[in-house]
């Protein structure tokens, strides 16, 4: 992120260049390179944005996905640092699972699914539960790996002063593994928010996910761009709040 | 020899212990089914060849996908990356798309190219589009400003040092990226398939589960797990002998 120390030249081309591609896309449509039932008009999907948000709709949709988004977010979150600190403090619980966790880490998260709608049926707590867990694995071996990197001179220090496993996890091992944990959690949000749309499509569940699938069915494009739109917007905003906490979260590392 | 006996514990006595409950409790369950069944389903499927043709459905689609993310990223990254300016001017374009989920795509991609690879491999390359465009700029940015120079000073076009100065020097970067690629398209693949497309191995689980067949199911999650393994292992090695081969530091 170079944000800060950008010029007001380069941010006022940037804008512009951001502008083109928008005039990009209305012109696409108005001319119809590319149907319209494929692609709607900017104007129709501002319109349609407007009419979905007047009417509550697309209020109540943005904020159920957001809703599963944060709380499967914040889940994984939790047991993942939580599970990860135990693992990830005891070099003898790394070894044994280890190469378990790595086998499962590439699984794709909605992989997950028909298992839990066979276990759990189509309810929003299935969905919440494969949020949580399909993006604790970013965090849990985030969580892991900064643990085992923790420098060995800390180690021995903890060591001499005799400091208790808690103690150790709380005044040593979570600090140093910060980093690792944020960076983890940064991957999980954006697994969380996919995991969550997926989700919603499948078990028909209230939500962007559900709303962008059945106006695809109904060849309302204007509101799937709507739906697309709004999607993107929740995973800006929340990347942009998450990069907030970390700087302040990791001040203290960088003098 | 017990480094690599004792990652084994901890699975084996998992599933032992899920096998003991599914025979016990879970008996002639619609939900759930022991890891032996699902063994048994899993050898079935792939005597009656279903299984090879869904496993390269996904692979095909995904390795598609990534192609066409690599063939568009890749130059635009080199591109933006060469350019401090053009890097500049098109960070807000990409910071306001990149957050876009993949999986919103799916109901877009249904539209335009209905069912069938196409859809599939439109929001896999999507997908992997955004880490080989932000990684490729990133290495191009990281090479040796001398190198730069020195296309500078021996005159050569701007195509030239791209493809005899940059292009060189970025490989090893280049093959981190694409395992990362790699890595998101199979996912992204997947996704897709137990999302909407009727095809490749998401769909087959998600089918096995609404015939209500728990053996089935469990055994393709089993090998989709395995498939995306190997396939990320391998991925791994390539990059590892690339990295080896043109004697990078990193």
């Amino acid at each position: 992120m170079t944000g800060a120390r950008l010029s007001p030249a380069d941010a006022a081309g940037s804008v512009a260049v951001a502008l083109a591609l928008g005039a990009l896309w209305w012109a696409a449509s108005h001319a119809g390179w590319i149907s319209r039932v494929f692609l709607p008009t900017p104007e129709a999907t501002w319109a349609s944005l407007r009419e979905g948000l007047d009417g509550g709709e697309l209020w109540n949709f943005s904020w159920a996905t957001t809703r599963r988004m944060a709380e499967g977010w914040l889940l994984a979150s939790l047991l993942g640092v939580g599970i990860g600190a135990l693992i990830g403090v005891s070099p003898q619980a790394r070894a044994y699972l280890q190469p378990t966790l790595e086998f499962v880490r590439p699984l794709p998260a909605s992989a997950l699914l028909p298992l839990a709608i066979s276990i759990f049926g189509l309810s929003p707590n299935m969905v919440l539960f494969v949020v949580a867990f399909g993006a604790m694995w970013p965090v849990l071996l985030g969580t892991i790996h900064g643990f085992a990197a923790v420098e060995p001179r800390l180690v021995e220090v903890a060591r001499c002063l005799q400091l208790s496993r808690a103690d150790f996890v709380r005044k040593v091992g979570l600090p140093s593994a910060l980093p690792d944990i944020l960076a983890g959690m940064r991957l999980s949000l954006t697994v969380a928010l996919i995991v969550a749309v997926v989700g919603e499509m499948i078990a028909s569940q209230p939500g962007l996910g559900q709303a962008i699938l059945l106006a695809a069915r109904a060849f309302r494009a204007s509101e799937l761009f709507a739906g697309i739109v709004l999607l993107g917007l929740i995973g800006l905003v929340s990347n942009l709040l998450l990069g907030l906490a970390e700087r302040r979260l990791l001040k203290w590392q960088t003098p | 020899m017990w480094r690599v006996l004792r990652g084994w514990c901890f699975p084996l006595g998992l599933l032992a212990i899920f096998e003991w409950y599914a025979r016990t409790f879970a008996a002639g369950s619609d939900s759930l089914a022991p890891p032996s069944a699902a063994l048994r389903a899993f050898a079935a499927a792939l005597m009656d060849g279903s299984l090879w043709q869904a496993t390269l459905f996904t692979l095909g689609a995904a390795a598609l996908g990534l192609a066409a993310a690599a063939g568009l990223g890749i130059p635009l990254g080199i591109a933006l990356g060469l350019s401090r300016r053009a890097s500049r001017l098109g960070a807000l374009s990409i910071e306001l798309l990149r957050p876009i989920p993949s999986v919103a795509l799916i109901p877009l991609a249904m539209l335009v190219f209905g069912f069938g690879l196409r859809m599939e491999t439109s929001v896999v390359a999507f997908a992997a589009f955004w880490p080989m465009l932000i990684l490729t700029r990133a290495a191009v940015a990281q090479v040796e400003p001398r190198l730069l120079e020195l296309s500078r000073v021996l005159g050569l076009s701007a195509w030239q040092r791209g493809w005899k100065i940059v292009l060189p020097a970025i490989v090893p970067r280049l093959f981190v990226a694409l395992r990362l690629g790699v890595a998101v398209s199979l996912v992204v693949a997947v996704t897709v398939e137990i999302a909407a497309n009727p095809h490749g191995m998401g769909y087959a689980m998600m089918i096995a589960q609404q015939s209500l067949d728990p053996a089935l199911m469990l055994g393709w999650l089993g090998w989709i797990g395995v498939v995306g393994y190997a396939v990320n292992a391998a991925a791994l090695w390539l990059q590892q002998r690339v990295a080896q081969a043109m004697g990078a530091v990193a």
